[in-house]
């Protein structure tokens, strides 16, 4: 019996036709890998934001093998000695042997943390850059919304894996979110006993929070990041207007190889990121606030940073308390203006906002390239606006570790926070849009005028001038000077970053290679360098 | 404080008046003799009296009468002659107790530097041997709660236990790390960081500045030492398993921390990987 010749080479052009034969996939496949996406750095801050999800899903897992959402009273006997003794919850004492007795388990539950902060950071900040350079307008408003949401959905992600390790800082945010439902009017009271199984904090509430946290947030994020990944797709990424991209066309890499190898790069750089923040960073030592009693608060008790700003909220409000004399008396607590109806409003107009602006620029095209922020002064001030009130409200939801540790008074913070919640954003929105229309207006004087080069000349009378290169050679105009139409893309304002060239010496921290030299003439032979000339004295010998 | 103080300065003031008055009516009668014996009996009366009005005070003893020629040197000017208080300036100091000077002198807060919300911690002005003397003078004035002997008042104490009273007690203002927290105007509960056993002791012995006073029917001497353990065994010694604590803020320096390293490497990790193309 003849032997048959294995061939190694074969085996994988033989599997795929095998796969393809049975499946048809090369086709899609094909339309796929070859999908183009442009290129540019700030199109991967969502990536960040998909990376840290699946981190947040890894370590996660991890987490819940040794997890136990329970509520049941334990005395706590592992190895983190200041506690041992100590009546808590299964939650916090099984919290509690993650950190201490789990091999790798402080590190998986940093990292936890960690990238969930870093989810929320990163979509707030794609969030952002969608909506300086317009790529909300028509046709992607969906997927706007579907972003917007996913904030939302991550906040109470955030919230209820912040309330399960049952610790001090969890109890004490529990309580706020109690308190919190119980302000709504009318239903606030059903809200809370339905939520808690009755008063707070009830026996039910961790186990709820548990699989709301690990089951049904989860599931929820990931289709709404699924259809907002699926609709990217379907339309297309926006890119930025340059030569030979136009509204109609996307100019970039395929999916495949480079694009691909790229994304999986930076996965592995986040990833990086986040183990190095886990492992170097201590954050949230569960094991200094203790079991959570409803007696103990400690100072400095605040969530999460994307949560901060309904903190602040709260912290400003007036004590205002609507007293409502129907039957009995009915009271709106102050708290229902800055925990209810804020974020409330925050969701409808940042939702909405995609339509709102198209009403108001009477705008009903679509639109595929992105605009420069400061093109569109309007939005950009709107922006800055925005961001200056959330800060302002987050500055304001730490006011009292900053008035400590900056020693200022707390009073003056809660005032400061007050007022400048009031004049910061029109502040904000007046700044930002002089300072985009000052950036137009250089932009317009280097496309008339051409690029400084930092030459002066002086003119026969005397008079000084800067010698301009025009951007383009001259079109008729005697002196060179002819404006250049704007193409909503970046204007050389540099010599050496004439006609969008790159920078004449390439490499990010260091040059990775050598500038050209440049060429040499034959009729113009090396300059030789001066020879050195001997001083004109008077003759003698200073000697 | 001030509405005792005002108190008892009525009350030596009337003990100086009253011989005063008496004489007074007496003058009515217009004799000149009448008048001499008279100011000879308010001369005798104040004899009599005004050594009484300091009868109540055992002379001092050595120590403490070097404390009260230093207290008279720094002290006086806000807390008055006999350490009675100024209104509006310094309180008195009658039966705030050893305990209170060593805090407060022995932490540097007093003398204070001016006038305002709340005195801070300050290099000692005093050596130890003088914080020791004004103690006792000031002990000696009108009593009060004394801290016990000995620099390590933790020796017996039980972490576990301490770690308790410290969240239920402490967390509120110290905050969980005891890195401190605002209070309300300017005011502050300090970090316990620089403390040592006698100064916490002390401290909460006789609530200095805005932090209430725990005596011992509220916490015990014994789970004052628990309490002491924690805050120097387990706050300070702590090794932060997790690695940097980020000052031990809570989410404040979190949420600054993710912002600072994590986005900003990955904008860096992103701008870096764009540029390759």
């Amino acid at each position: 019996m003849k032997r048959r010749k294995f061939e190694m080479a074969a085996v994988p052009g033989n599997a795929a036709r095998g796969v393809d034969d049975r499946f048809q996939v090369a086709t899609p496949l094909r339309r796929l890998l070859n999908k183009v996406f442009p290129d540019h750095w700030s199109f991967l801050l969502g990536e960040i934001a998909l990376f840290s999800f699946v981190i947040l899903l890894l370590t996660g897992v991890f987490l819940t093998f040794f997890y136990e959402p329970a509520m049941t009273e334990v005395v706590y006997n592992g190895s983190y000695a200041p506690l041992r003794g100590t009546p808590m919850s299964a939650a916090y004492a099984s919290s509690l042997d993650i950190s201490f007795d789990v091999r790798g388990g402080l590190i998986m539950r940093q990292m936890h943390h960690w990238s969930a902060l870093l989810f929320m950071a990163a979509i707030v900040v794609h969030m952002l850059r969608v909506f300086f350079t317009g790529a909300f307008r028509k046709p992607r408003e969906t997927n706007w919304i579907i972003g917007s949401l996913l904030f939302w959905v991550g906040f109470l992600a955030g919230f209820t894996g912040y309330s399960l390790p049952d610790d001090g800082l969890s109890g004490t945010g529990l309580r706020i979110a109690s308190a919190i439902m119980l302000s709504i009017p009318v239903i606030g009271s059903w809200v809370t006993s339905s939520v808690f199984g009755g008063e707070f904090p009830g026996t039910i509430i961790i186990s709820r929070f548990y699989i709301a946290h690990v089951l049904l947030v989860p599931g929820l994020l990931l289709a709404l990041i699924g259809a907002h990944l699926g609709l990217v797709f379907k339309q297309k990424h926006t890119q930025w207007p340059g030569p030979g991209r136009t509204n109609g066309n996307v100019v970039g890499e395929r999916m495949f190889p480079r694009y691909a190898i790229k994304q999986g790069g930076f996965f592995m750089v986040v990833f990086g990121v986040v183990a190095l923040m886990g492992g170097l960073f201590q954050i949230n030592p569960i094991w200094l606030f203790g079991p959570y009693e409803a007696w103990v608060v400690s100072a400095a008790s605040q969530p999460d940073w994307y949560v901060m700003f309904l903190d602040g909220s709260t912290r400003l409000m007036p004590a205002w308390e609507i007293n409502i004399p129907i039957g009995d008396g009915y009271v709106i607590p102050p708290l229902f203006w800055p925990t209810v109806v804020l974020p409330g409003i925050l969701v409808g107009l940042s939702t909405l906002y995609p339509f709102l602006e198209a009403r108001r620029l009477k705008d009903t095209r679509s639109h595929n390239l992105l605009q420069r922020p400061r093109d569109v002064p309007a939005r950009t001030g709107l922006g800055a606006m925005a961001v200056s009130f959330f800060i302002v409200l987050t500055l304001s939801g730490a006011n009292d570790v900053i008035a400590d540790k900056f020693q200022i008074s707390l009073n003056a913070m809660t005032w400061a926070g007050r007022i400048g919640l009031l004049v910061v954003p029109p502040l904000a929105y007046y700044v930002t849009y002089r300072i985009c229309l000052g950036l137009q207006q250089h932009d317009r004087e280097v496309l008339v005028h051409g690029v400084e080069t930092g030459i002066i000349r002086r003119l026969p009378d005397g008079r000084f001038e800067e010698v301009h290169q025009p951007l383009s050679a001259a079109d008729g105009h005697a002196d060179g000077h002819g404006a250049l139409p704007y193409a909503g893309w970046v204007v050389p304002k540099k010599m050496n970053r004439l006609g969008a060239l790159g920078p004449a010496i390439r490499g990010f921290f260091y040059p990775i290679e050598k500038p050209a030299e440049a060429p040499v003439s034959p009729g113009h032979p090396p300059v030789e360098p001066r020879p050195e000339r001997e001083e004109i004295g008077s003759g003698e010998s200073r000697r | 404080m001030t509405s005792d103080n005002d108190r008892r300065r009525g009350l030596l003031a009337r003990l100086r008046e009253r011989p005063a008055a008496r004489s007074r009516g007496r003058r009515r009668l217009g004799a000149a003799v009448r008048l001499f014996a008279a100011l000879m009996l308010a001369g005798g009366a104040y004899t009599v009296f005004a050594p009484g009005a300091q009868a109540q005070d055992t002379p001092l003893t050595g120590a403490a009468a070097e404390g009260k020629a230093l207290f008279d040197v720094s002290c006086v000017t806000c807390h008055g002659r006999n350490a009675q208080g100024i209104e509006g300036r310094g309180p008195s100091l009658i039966g705030v107790g050893a305990a209170s000077v060593e805090f407060q002198v022995g932490s540097g807060r007093m003398p204070m530097a001016r006038q305002e919300a709340q005195a801070q911690r300050k290099p000692e002005l005093f050596t130890d041997e003088e914080t020791r003397q004004l103690a006792q003078y000031v002990q000696e004035l009108g009593g009060g709660p004394v801290v016990p002997d000995g620099d390590n008042l933790h020796a017996d104490g039980n972490v576990a236990a301490g770690g308790e009273l410290f969240r239920i007690n402490c967390a509120q203002c110290h905050a969980f790390g005891g890195g401190g927290g605002a209070l309300s105007s300017g005011k502050y509960a300090p970090s316990l960081s620089p403390a040592t056993d006698r100064q916490i002791y002390a401290a909460m012995l006789s609530g200095p500045q805005n932090m209430p006073v725990f005596g011992d029917n509220q916490i015990t001497p014994d789970q004052k030492a628990d309490l002491i353990a924690y805050i120097q065994e387990t706050l300070k010694h702590d090794r932060d398993p997790g690695g940097f604590n980020l000052g031990r803020y809570g989410p404040s320096t979190e949420g600054l921390a993710i912002f600072l390293v994590g986005i900003v490497a990955l904008v860096f990790a992103s701008l870096w990987i764009a540029g390759k193309s």
